[in-house]
């Protein structure tokens, strides 16, 4: 008998018992479509996570004041907290493209009748390039503002919507904790972090007038961001300016400061993701497991089912491996019928999880062909014990059945 | 002298059964000649079924031997068994054995799809022609739960013949049958008998005997009588004379 022959008896077999068939095919489906989601899923993630890295900007480097530890040291001296004259000390470095202080505040915002709680961002106008960031409507700040302490700001679409509605928000004075500031420029949308965080709900403003106007007597902590001219030189400058930081600050550890760049960070966060991802794979692929043992376990009763059958079949001119292979084909067209659904399955579900949470889900080659192969390997495996019991039945026996 | 189809020397079948063992078949010699149409009876347990499986290459004997068209069938392997099966025998089963969920006509090209070399067109074809000869082609594309048992075991006889097989096995083929379906079955097998077939069934009935040409009696695993029946009845003549049922479907 030929293996067309068979793999047509198997065919036709199986389309005879479409419910049986489908029953059987269902553990695979789940298991295929699992593997398929959760792999896109977790790409997906690993996907957004770089893009948010990389929409902190270019060759970003952060050194921050290390409170943890060791005690608050604000004596005279400074102890370990950073100051706006290190930032004009590091704009010397070499390698260095850009350079801001950065000073976080939060608080309430108004425009006439509407109000908003939302977090202030005081920064020089390298802020903007440091970042990438565009403009929709209006204008940046500049450095003039800056060295004047002007009361103007740059919103995040969210406040615009929030505060201004329908108004155009450019040259209208909102106030920032009662103080009014002049609406330069609105951003151009970002959306949401990973972290769940809208990067639209945010306020921009000299540092120069936050710390004066905003920040209280006792909270005048600050955060440098830098930009390195390339790549390059991230790692140079990072220690540069931790050594700039050490001799401002006598008798302070390199310890006292942090200073981490955007690199680090897209690690750290790939390794999160890359864990998340592998971690997300092995439960689709238990439950590929499971879908196997339920293609084993169907396949047992129907070789109950249908020792008759196979009796008949012997009868009149089945080999044994005429039948054993019948029935392995049988499985694994199962498995790789269930397979094919599953990738359907599991990509339109990536698809639609990829809209609601406005990812780009990503359906790889590979994840399809990991999902396929292992969907067939497992329609062999679990599909041969079933044939070699069928293939194995006493033909007198069989034909007795009943 | 019509030419020898097989043979069997001191065909033996013994079953274990814990301690102890069924002689299902003793000793049994017989010799079957091509065109013979054969009824075997016996009291139940006396072994027919056993035999008729032993001559069917569905089991092998305990010991003796079994001669097939000169192939020493009780020398063979379970792979040549069943391709004598395919090639050389046709079944005929008291339960019918069609595959559910299966037309009638593929129910017949079953066997010619443990075939070597044919094409399925010309499989399809000598299935539609195996059921014409039992009368049935109109039923082609039915299903065994749509059809009669008369009509199932027609389909069944279809199946035995599609092969051209060397003999047809029929193990109590009218068992499930009322009297009219059984004589209606009957007039095939008498039919395949004249167009030169060899054919064997086991049967209870006297009746149904009467349109064999041989008779052959089992007791207790043994052949008690074998005697050559001068005048079988006809078949096609009984059910014409037959009164006719009430309805006809
Ligand atoms: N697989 C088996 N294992 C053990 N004993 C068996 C087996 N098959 C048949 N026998 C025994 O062998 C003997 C002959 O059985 P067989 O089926 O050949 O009888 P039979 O003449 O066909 O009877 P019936 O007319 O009822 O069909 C019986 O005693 C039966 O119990
Ligand atoms: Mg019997």
């Amino acid at each position: 008998m030929s293996f067309i022959g068979i793999m047509k008896i198997a065919l036709k077999s199986l389309m005879r018992n479409k419910t049986r068939t489908f029953l059987t095919m269902l553990g695979i489906i789940i298991g295929v479509a699992a593997v398929i989601a959760m792999l896109a899923i977790g790409q997906g993630a690993q996907k957004i996570v770089e893009d948010q890295v990389n929409s902190m900007g270019t060759n970003v480097i952060m050194a921050y004041s290390n409170f943890s530890g060791t005690a608050v040291r604000q004596a005279a001296g400074g102890g370990n907290l950073i100051t706006v004259d290190d930032v004009e000390a590091m704009r010397e470095l070499d390698g260095l493209l850009y350079a801001t202080p950065v000073y976080n505040s939060w608080g309430q915002l108004k425009y006439e009748g509407q109000n908003w709680r939302g977090s202030i961002t005081g920064v020089d106008a390298d802020y903007f390039f440091i970042r990438n960031m565009s403009i929709a409507e209006g204008d940046f700040f500049y450095g003039s503002d800056v060295e004047n302490g002007n009361k103007v700001c740059v919103i995040g679409k969210t406040v615009a919507d929030n505060l201004f509605g329908d108004i155009d928000p450019i040259d209208k004075v909102m106030r920032i904790r009662n103080i009014p500031f002049t609406v330069k420029g609105v951003l151009t949308e970002k959306g949401q972090s990973v972290m769940g965080n809208d990067q639209d709900d945010v306020v921009i403003a000299p540092y120069t007038t936050v710390y004066q106007r905003l920040l209280g007597r006792h909270w005048r902590v600050m955060s440098v961001m830098v930009s390195a001219q390339s790549k390059e030189q991230i790692t140079n400058l990072q220690q540069e300016i931790l050594d700039l930081l050490q001799a401002r600050h006598r008798g302070t550890t390199s310890e006292e400061f942090i200073v981490s760049s955007q690199t680090e960070l897209a690690e750290t966060a790939n390794e999160v993701s890359n864990t998340m991802t592998i971690l997300l794979a092995s439960i689709a692929g238990i439950s590929l497991l499971v879908g196997g043992i339920g293609i084993m376990n169907i396949m047992l009763v129907s070789v109950s089912e249908r020792i008759k059958e196979i009796g008949i079949r012997m009868a009149v001119g089945a080999g044994k491996s005429d039948v054993l292979m019948q029935f392995v084909i049988e499985a694994v067209s199962i498995s790789i019928m269930g397979g094919i659904i599953g990738i359907i399955l599991g990509a339109s579900a990536a698809h639609i999880a990829g809209n609601a949470m406005d990812w780009n889900i990503v359906v790889t080659p590979w994840s399809i062909a990991l999902s396929v192969g292992f969907s067939m390997a497992i329609g062999i495996f679990f599909g041969w014990y079933p044939a070699k019991k069928a293939a194995n039945l006493n033909l007198i026996d069989a034909l007795r059945y009943e | 002298m019509s030419k020898l189809l097989l043979e069997t020397k001191e065909l033996t079948k013994t079953y274990a059964m814990g301690q102890f063992d069924v002689h299902a078949l003793r000793s049994v010699d017989l010799k079957v000649n091509y065109g013979d149409f054969i009824a075997i009876m016996g009291a139940s347990g006396s072994g027919k079924t056993t035999f008729m499986n032993l001559l069917g290459c569905l089991d092998k004997p305990t010991s003796g031997s079994y001669l097939l068209d000169d192939i020493e069938v009780h020398k063979m392997s379970s792979e040549q068994l069943t391709l004598i099966r395919n090639e050389k025998i046709g079944f005929v089963f008291q339960g019918f054995y069609l595959l559910a969920r299966t037309s009638a006509l593929e129910n017949v090209e079953l066997p010619l799809l443990y075939t070597k070399k044919i094409t399925s067109h010309e499989r399809k074809e000598r299935a539609m022609k195996a059921l014409e000869t039992v009368g049935i082609a109109d039923r082609a594309s039915h299903f065994p739960n749509q059809l009669s048992g008369g009509q199932q075991q027609r389909v069944a006889i279809a199946r035995a013949i599609v092969n051209d097989p060397s003999f047809i096995l029929a193990d109590e083929p009218t068992g499930n049958l009322d009297t009219r379906t059984s004589i209606e079955v009957m007039t095939f097998f008498q039919q395949l008998h004249r167009q030169g077939k060899t054919v064997i069934l086991v049967t209870h009935e006297m009746d149904i005997a009467r349109y064999a040409n041989r008779h052959i009696t089992f007791r207790d695993g043994r052949v008690i009588s074998d005697k050559i029946n001068p005048n079988p009845a006809d078949a096609a003549t009984d059910l014409k004379n037959m009164p006719l049922p009430e309805t006809e479907d």
